[in-house]
């Protein structure tokens, strides 16, 4: 059955004809945007995830992007889900068809029952028709050709009319989307004005020409009261201000480049502060320092040298930073200078494909540089405790004077998602940790670096530049207790148990893990970071289909022994991760002792953001082994 | 690095500076290095320096990186806190430093390989950014520590112990610096105490980064004939018609500079650098005079010393930066957290 739709005819009848499985789909789908990157495609996909949000309906967004300025493929898939299921999803309800070279690929990914909407300024192929989609033609490039005579404007205003007629389509507000435009191009009415009849243009024709809206469709609901949207980087950025950081240094990298960014930008507005000069004029002068480094061992390099000097320091970077790192963080572990590490991870190894994502710098981070080390480890599942996680990071790096390494990913850091309203805790002080200024040193006889340990196997430091009774020598060679250079093998033992007891003692301050217990259920289901969303959901299709499972959410390194206990509570455990080597289960069993035949792994490391079906598919295939399949 | 704490025994009574300190409070940990070590005079040099400047203890921060040299920071200044980072990595971490602490004085000892080989893309940028302070590459030819094997300011035909002869081309620092844009670049010999010394000051009295190429031979590795970088060669082949004094505030030769033919510069701290003589047509401010320079006298098998080239009003890295002139590690925590009204506002903004 052919559907096309001209510009004449009504689609009534054949939405009669279609598959049920499209129908009905009140706040509950899924859209791919398929677009050429450079063409100005993300921002009018962002205004359309940003009307479902203001909506009141959960929503979020992915954006599947290539390593590439302009010309390749790009996607940008929005999953909305009244009842919370805010996962990518693995096939899209709608697919809004702009690019050329994926459309065959696209047009085959629409559920049954779903729909197309395609550039009808030329004809499809009869290749690509589907008979079990509903085929809607909108002629957009000739309406933006008839309005816009600029060429580079029409492209760009081309994406605004899609967006106008996915308006119509789907009762996706028009109202929230126009005063969105007025927002974007508030100080420029004339950008605002041709935005404005662009929208109008593609919403006017699916309301001429087809019967809406579709069955798929918005509804105004109030579930994001209380709400934001908002991506990993950006909750990171705001972390590291409020957590009193005031340098950071950092190498140009995806995904995490706009964590550096954004703080800089961030303090440029917050922490510019006016001086009167004698002179009578006005100056500004900035509380914090930014530096753009040569690479990631020189970023690490400034960190470490920035919190040996007392300040609060900070770098991003992803899994190739990490590798160059290494060596400095030997350094900071050993010599235990604080610093914090941002990792928004993306594939590996080598280059990998960089705009990605895996959590697959897991082993890596745990135990970075040559030697014995062991590291702290924070891995946030949401922009909340991106924002939280970052403030600790700080706290506990003090506190432990050692380096910690927050594990975010692209998934969290470089997507949208709704996420609480931030919250900030008036009584909050940061933790500096040990640190012995002159008052303090004017009690004791002589200082020592490392002589002084507390029950949780501290010792205090003192900060250059303040007291010279406080002077000593920091090194990454080999120290005793005094902070002397040693090559004995007792006293250089003695500092690197200390070290480990240090690293046990910091489980305390680790976040413990997001616990969900069922009922007496024999199935627990561990997982990490961005993975949440879709093991929830796919343990949600689990219990419709009778068989409960218990569910943990891992939050940092060391771990709890709750981890432990909750392995051993369970006939199995199935340990859902993004890469391929099953790092986080590899961890548990070397770090808890655990019996690697009670953790089965669930894997999918192919790069996209996990859906619910990653993991039902692999779950339910161990699940047979088991003879507990779900018919 | 083993070190050797030295025996407290006041020899003399001895002079006392403005602090009321005397040279000992400026040195540190015995030598471990071999007898006769350049290195050694250099540390001598250094704690003269900070001695008759005056300066206190705990305002001295020391940096290294690994090898021979880098390990000289525990033989001065017991007062100050000393930091012996990893190979290479020095200049990273002195900008750490200095980005979160702008009031301590810097030095940083590095080595030819530790600056030039596996640290030369951060001596590079350390450079680019003017970081204010002292960079002091004892320079041998060699990696001592692991025994003799070549390094990058290694001359062409120079021999190795073993008598294989180099044929790698040099990196010559003073030049690589000159060219990135260093603000202040000079050379000198461990030998010569009397010119080491006043160049040592004007550099920790210049606002940024100032590289000091210090030819410091290698007694057992790098002094034997052949060698480039042997105490004989050096003495035989330096090149020194560039003659310089600090003149600190206070100091009583300021009367000097009444005689003719002086030229002065006024460094950031009101203290002066005076040219005693410059070969004719050299001019200290310009990088092309300084270039052509070195490459004349390197061409004529000459080792150029002196304070080769000075820009006292380059920016450094705090006023590229344009932070405030309080160290960002004294700003109190309420002073940078924006508190909750205002994360009440970045709310809004992400609806």
């Amino acid at each position: 059955m052919m559907a096309s739709f001209g510009n004449q005819s009504t689609n009534a009848d054949w939405l009669d004809s279609l598959p049920l499985s499209g129908l009905g789909k009140v706040n509950e789908f899924a859209i791919k945007f398929a677009n050429v990157n450079g063409t100005g495609s993300a921002s009018a996909n962002n205004l359309v995830l940003k009307a479902i949000f203001r909506m009141g309906v959960p929503v979020s967004g992915k954006n599947l992007f290539p390593s590439n300025i302009q010309g390749l493929p790009t996607w940008f898939e929005i999953r909305v889900s009244e009842s919370g299921f805010t996962a990518r999803s693995s096939s899209p309800d709608i697919v809004v068809a702009m690019n050329p070279q994926t459309y065959r690929d696209d047009i085959v990914s629409i559920k049954p029952g779903g729909a197309l909407l395609y550039d009808s300024s030329w004809p499809l192929s009869s290749d690509f028709e589907r008979s079990d989609v509903l085929n809607v033609g909108v002629p957009l490039s000739r309406l933006c050709s008839e309005k816009f005579p600029d060429p580079r404007q029409r492209v760009l205003l081309r994406n605004v009319s899609y967006v106008g007629a996915v308006s119509g389509l789907i009762d996706l507000d028009y109202q929230i989307l126009s005063e969105l435009l007025n927002e974007t191009f508030h100080s420029n009415p004339k950008l605002q004005k041709s935005n404005q009849i662009a929208l109008e243009i593609g919403y006017q024709y699916v309301k001429e020409s087809y019967v809406t809206p579709l069955p798929i469709r918005l509804e105004v609901r109030d579930l994001n009261a209380g709400k934001i949207l908002i991506d990993g980087n950006t909750a990171i950025s705001l972390g590291c201000v409020y957590a009193g950081a005031t340098v950071a240094a950092w190498y140009p990298i995806t995904p995490a480049t706009s964590v550096s960014e954004n703080f800089e930008s961030l303090c440029e507005r917050l922490r510019t502060v006016e001086l009167s000069n004698p002179d009578g004029t006005v100056s500004n002068v900035k509380n914090f320092a930014v530096l753009q480094a040569e690479d990631e061992m020189a970023a690490l390099g400034m960190v470490i040298g920035a919190s040996w000097a007392g300040a609060r320091a900070f770098t991003s970077t992803s899994g190739p930073g990490i590798s160059l790192m290494n060596e400095l963080l030997g350094l900071g572990y050993y010599a235990e200078i604080p610093a914090v590490i941002f990792d928004i991870q993306r594939t590996g190894p080598s280059t990998g494909m960089p705009t990605r994502v895996q959590q697959s710098d897991i082993l890596l981070s745990a135990y970075a540089s040559h030697g014995d080390t062991k590291h702290i480890l924070l891995f946030p599942g949401n922009p909340n405790e991106c924002f939280q996680f970052a403030v600790k990071a700080f706290d506990l790096a003090d506190h432990f004077q050692t380096p910690v390494i927050v594990l975010s990913d692209l998934d969290i850091g470089m997507n949208d998602w709704v996420a609480d309203e931030f919250t900030w805790d008036a009584n909050y002080e940061w933790d500096r940790g040990r640190i012995l200024g002159q008052e303090e040193l004017s009690k004791i006889a002589k200082f020592q670096r490392y002589s002084d340990q507390d029950e949780e196997y501290v010792t205090s430091r003192t900060l250059p530049g303040k007291d010279s009774k406080g002077a000593f020598f920091t090194r990454g060679s080999g120290h005793d207790q005094f902070g002397n250079y040693t090559e004995s093998p007792e006293d250089y033992i003695k500092v690197m148990e200390r070290l480990l007891n240090k690293h046990k003692a910091s489980v305390n301050w680790i976040p413990e893990p997001i616990v969900r217990i069922r009922d007496k259920a024999a199935i627990g289901v561990i997982t990490i970071g961005s993975c949440e969303p879709a093991v929830l959901e796919a343990l949600d299709h689990f219990e419709k289909d009778g068989i409960e499972m218990d569910y943990l959410r891992i939050r940092g390194f060391p771990f709890h022994q709750s981890v432990k206990s909750f392995i051993e509570d369970h006939e199995q455990t199935l340990v859902v991760e993004q890469n391929r080597d099953a790092q986080l289960r590899s961890l548990l069993i070397l770090e808890l002792g655990i019996d690697p035949n009670l953790l089965m792994s669930v894997l999918s490391y192919g790069g996209f953001p996990l859906t619910s079906d990653d993991v039902l598919t692999r779950a339910k295939r161990i699940l047979k082994g088991w003879d507990r399949c779900p018919r | 690095m083993p070190s050797i704490i030295k025996p407290s025994i006041p020899l003399i009574p001895l002079a006392k500076n403005d602090l009321g300190l005397t040279i000992r409070n400026y040195e540190g940990s015995m030598s471990t290095l071999c007898a006769g070590c350049g290195h050694d005079s250099i540390t001598a040099a250094i704690i003269r320096s900070f001695f008759e400047m005056s300066l206190p203890p705990e305002r001295i921060a020391k940096i290294s990186g690994i090898g021979c040299s880098s390990k000289t920071p525990t033989y001065f200044v017991s007062g100050a806190h000393g930091f012996n980072s990893v190979h290479g990595r020095m200049p990273s971490i002195a900008t750490g430093a200095n980005a979160a602490n702008r009031s301590s004085i810097y030095i940083g000892i590095s080595g030819d390989g530790d600056s030039l080989s596996i640290g030369a893309g951060q001596l590079v940028h350390a450079i680019r950014r003017n970081v204010d302070m002292v960079y002091l590459i004892e320079n041998n030819g060699v990696y001592g520590l692991t025994k003799g094997q070549f390094s990058a300011t290694a001359d062409v035909g120079s021999r190795a112990k073993k008598g294989k002869a180099n044929k790698v081309t040099p990196i010559d620092p003073a030049l690589l610096a000159i060219s990135l844009g260093a603000s202040f670049v000079a050379r000198s010999f461990s030998g010569d105490k009397e010119q080491l010394v006043p160049i040592l000051k004007a550099a920790i009295s210049h606002r940024g980064f100032a590289l000091i190429d210090v030819i410091s031979p290698c007694v057992q590795f790098n002094n034997h004939n052949g060698s480039t970088k042997s105490y004989s060669y050096v003495r035989e082949h330096e090149l020194k018609d560039i003659e310089t004094s600090y003149v600190g505030e206070f100091s009583e030769i300021t009367a000097d500079l009444t005689q003719g033919n002086l030229t002065s510069v006024t460094l950031h701290d009101g203290s002066e650098v005076v040219f005693r003589s410059l070969p004719a047509g050299y001019d200290s401010h310009s990088r092309e005079s300084a270039i052509a320079y070195i490459n004349g006298a390197v061409a004529r098998n000459e080792i150029p010393t002196g304070l080769l080239f000075i820009d006292e009003q380059a920016p450094d890295m705090h006023q590229v930066l344009e932070t405030t002139s309080e160290a960002l590690v004294d700003l109190s925590y309420e002073s940078l957290c924006p508190g909750g009204g205002q994360l009440e506002k970045f709310n809004q903004s992400f609806k």
